[in-house]
């Protein structure tokens, strides 16, 4: 059982900040989800539901100048890294107010300002650009995290960025949010032995977290995050989680097995979250519906604001930066 | 020729399963395998009963590219008939080097002795607000390798008639279905289609529009409308840009003189060029006027404001018609 260090323990403040996000992400994909079924999101979506204590405990530790690379399944991430939710919703509304001004879409998403280099539609290129950042901050005290999924532990990029990052020495951390299955498949079906026993054979340091709570994800990041920052090469760390939602927007999710779903929500990371305000933090219920409350104020307004955000005007764009 | 063609009219994507169904029931040296085309049937709802009917010969694969392109090659050299799916054209980059590097060159390096019949279908093109890495068009990628057949359908018939032609060819097959024709409907018949054969599908005498897959459909909308202005526009579907049809072509403009080409597709290195170097160079002499209409050379945004305005759809075609001097007096 993961010990939970002392300098992690969360002073009250903090802990309702961390789950107010999660209460966030989960509220802006329900959002999300709504406005792509009337019209307004487009193409499509990969909700990050029920995932939420991931994103939200791994980002809690990291530093200013830490890079993050996610997913096409990102909008939980870049929420966790400060994203504004506004400019997000913006973005897959299509609007130009959006963080990409309404160019890259959902599965695209990039806010330097906020440590994310990207999200990456390709399965594996979260792996490879964050291996990439990774060779640049190395010597800097500085971490790359790289997101993805079961799936993607059996994509060409894993092996050669997990290989290469070792043999470098690269202050990266890999984050494999194990959330059972890679779209309509279960991960066991495809996968050749334990997901965990492929990052030992190139002998990064391995560990696995209950990925619903939100402590049990910042402690085993904190320790990754601090062995890759003192420059002893690249760790791993495999998380066990679940996604409510199908895959992608026309997914009944039929592949699921029956009972699986009503489990995983019975450990649902918000319900953890709000066990936990309640019993480390003596809130009471009034305290976390509040907490509840705020975020939806939030995103009732954001979606308003969102919906008359202007549109871009197509114009010519320049293909390459000039001179 | 003669076509036993039913009047039921069936999905492109029907079309494109029971092309496979009949290549795998006919000849057991043909597999089918990709990311979740099995169980689940494909996610375009392309593959679906393909599995329960040949469960030793239609399987899932991990996300996995490399492998299932090598593995499709290196079967082929074997005597199996792969056919893969690649399940988003944008992921053929992973694909490229068993393709480009071992595929294609396999017939050349044997002597003649041994070739690579495998077949790799994939969904492509924009407008469904996919972003830039769903929505590309990767001809360009790999026109210019020589020894890949590239098939681009534009109707369920041709999509069946032709996807069994390249099962049954000895050569690598790109297969490319545009994502906004899987819901297409149309009649189909039992005909095999020659690879390499462009089909004339609108005839007129003022003007040859030459395009494929989508565009031929916009082609024939704009066609309408220009009709209305007196233009009666030709339209060639080349239905395989390699080999690519010179003949149907040139005959084309022969009569029309005057060419446009319709490539959805950056302008920069597309076919639409390549098209166009056939007439400047063996048609000079019929040529008035030639001129494409491809994408801009920039990656294909999400936002439908940007999006609508980067494809070249009916509304472009008749603007870009009616902008050449020849025409303008018709605007
Ligand atoms: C190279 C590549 N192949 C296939 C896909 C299509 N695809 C998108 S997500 C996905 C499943 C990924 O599963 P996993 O890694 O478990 O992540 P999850 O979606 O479960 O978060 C697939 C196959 C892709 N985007 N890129
Ligand atoms: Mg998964």
């Amino acid at each position: 059982m993961v010990r939970v260090a002392a300098d992690l323990q969360l002073d009250r403040t903090t802990y309702e900040s961390l789950y107010r996000t999660m209460v966030l992400i989960r509220k802006f994909e329900e959002m999300v989800q709504d406005l792509f079924e009337r019209g307004h999101v487009h193409g499509t979506t990969h909700l990050y539901s029920g995932q939420e204590a991931v994103a939200v405990g791994v980002a809690s530790v990291l530093g200013p100048q830490d890079r993050v690379a996610a997913t096409y399944r990102g909008h939980g991430h870049a929420l966790a890294l400060g994203v504004p939710p506004q400019q997000l919703l913006d973005e897959m509304l299509g609007r130009k107010t959006g963080i990409c001004g309404g160019r890259a879409g959902s599965m695209n998403v990039i806010d330097l300002e906020h440590r994310l280099i990207g999200c990456f539609g390709i399965v594996g290129g979260s792996i490879a650009a964050a291996t990439g950042a990774g060779l640049a901050l190395k010597g800097t005290g500085n971490v790359a995290v790289a997101y993805f999924g079961d799936g993607t532990t059996n994509h060409g990029y894993f092996f050669e960025c997990l290989n290469f990052a070792k043999v470098l020495e690269l202050p990266v951390v890999y984050v494999c949010e194990n959330n059972l299955y890679g779209e309509f498949t279960p991960w066991e079906d495809v996968t050749a032995g334990r997901i965990e026993a492929r990052p030992e054979a190139f002998e990064l340091p391995v560990q696995r977290a209950d990925g619903n709570d939100l402590f049990a994800v910042r402690d085993a990041a904190a320790r990754a995050l601090d062995h890759a920052r003192s420059g002893n090469g690249p760790a791993f760390l495999e998380v066990m989680t679940y996604r409510y939602v199908g895959h992608s927007r026309s997914d009944p999710g039929k592949y699921r097995k029956p009972g699986e779903l009503d489990a995983w929500r019975k450990r649902d990371p918000l319900l953890i979250g709000r066990q936990a305000l309640r019993e480390r933090y003596d809130a009471s219920d009034e305290d976390v519906d509040r907490i509840v409350e705020s975020a939806r104020v939030e995103l009732v307004a954001a979606r308003e604001a969102g919906l008359a955000a202007p549109f871009p005007e197509p114009g010519p764009v320049d293909e390459f930066k000039p001179a | 020729m003669l076509m036993s063609t039913t009047t039921v009219e069936i999905e492109f994507r029907t079309a494109i399963r029971d092309a496979l169904a009949e290549e795998l029931e006919r000849d057991s040296r043909v597999i089918f395998f990709g990311e979740d085309v099995a169980k689940a049937g494909g996610v375009f709802a392309v593959t679906k009963g393909l599995y329960e009917r040949f469960p030793d010969r239609v399987f899932d694969t991990p996300i996995s590219e490399l492998a299932i392109t090598g593995a499709a090659f290196g079967a082929a050299v074997c005597g199996k008939r792969p056919v893969i799916e690649i399940m988003f054209g944008d992921f053929l980059g992973l694909s490229l080097d068993s393709l480009v590097n071992q595929a294609a060159k396999y017939w050349y390096f044997t002597q003649g002795q041994t070739s690579a019949p495998l077949v790799v279908r994939s969904a492509v093109g924009a407008g469904g607000r996919f972003g830039a890495i769903h929505s590309q068009m990767p001809i360009s990628w790999f026109f210019g390798v020589p020894g890949l057949k590239i098939v681009c359908p534009a109707t369920p018939a041709d999509a069946k008639g032709l996807l069994k032609a390249a099962i049954r060819d000895d050569n690598p097959v790109l297969f490319f279905e545009h994502k906004k024709l899987y819901s297409l409907k149309g009649p189909v018949h039992d005909e095999v289609i020659p690879l390499g054969q462009a089909a004339i599908v609108r005839p007129g005498r003022d003007l040859t529009m030459v395009t494929a897959m989508k565009g031929v459909h916009d082609c024939l909308a704009a066609a309408e409308r220009l009709a209305e202005r007196g233009i009666e526009a030709e339209i060639v579907d080349l239905r395989t840009l390699k080999p690519l049809d010179r003949v149907t072509i040139l005959a084309s403009l022969r009569k029309t003189n005057r060419l446009m080409v319709v490539e959805e597709g950056p302008r920069t290195g597309g076919w639409a060029g390549e098209v166009m170097a056939i007439f400047v160079e063996e048609g000079l002499d019929d040529l008035d006027d030639a001129w494409r209409l491809c994408t801009p050379d920039h990656p294909i945004p999400y936002s439908p404001a940007l999006e609508d305005a980067f494809l070249p759809g009916a509304d472009a075609i008749v603007r870009s018609v009616l902008d050449r001097p020849s025409f303008a007096h018709t605007a």
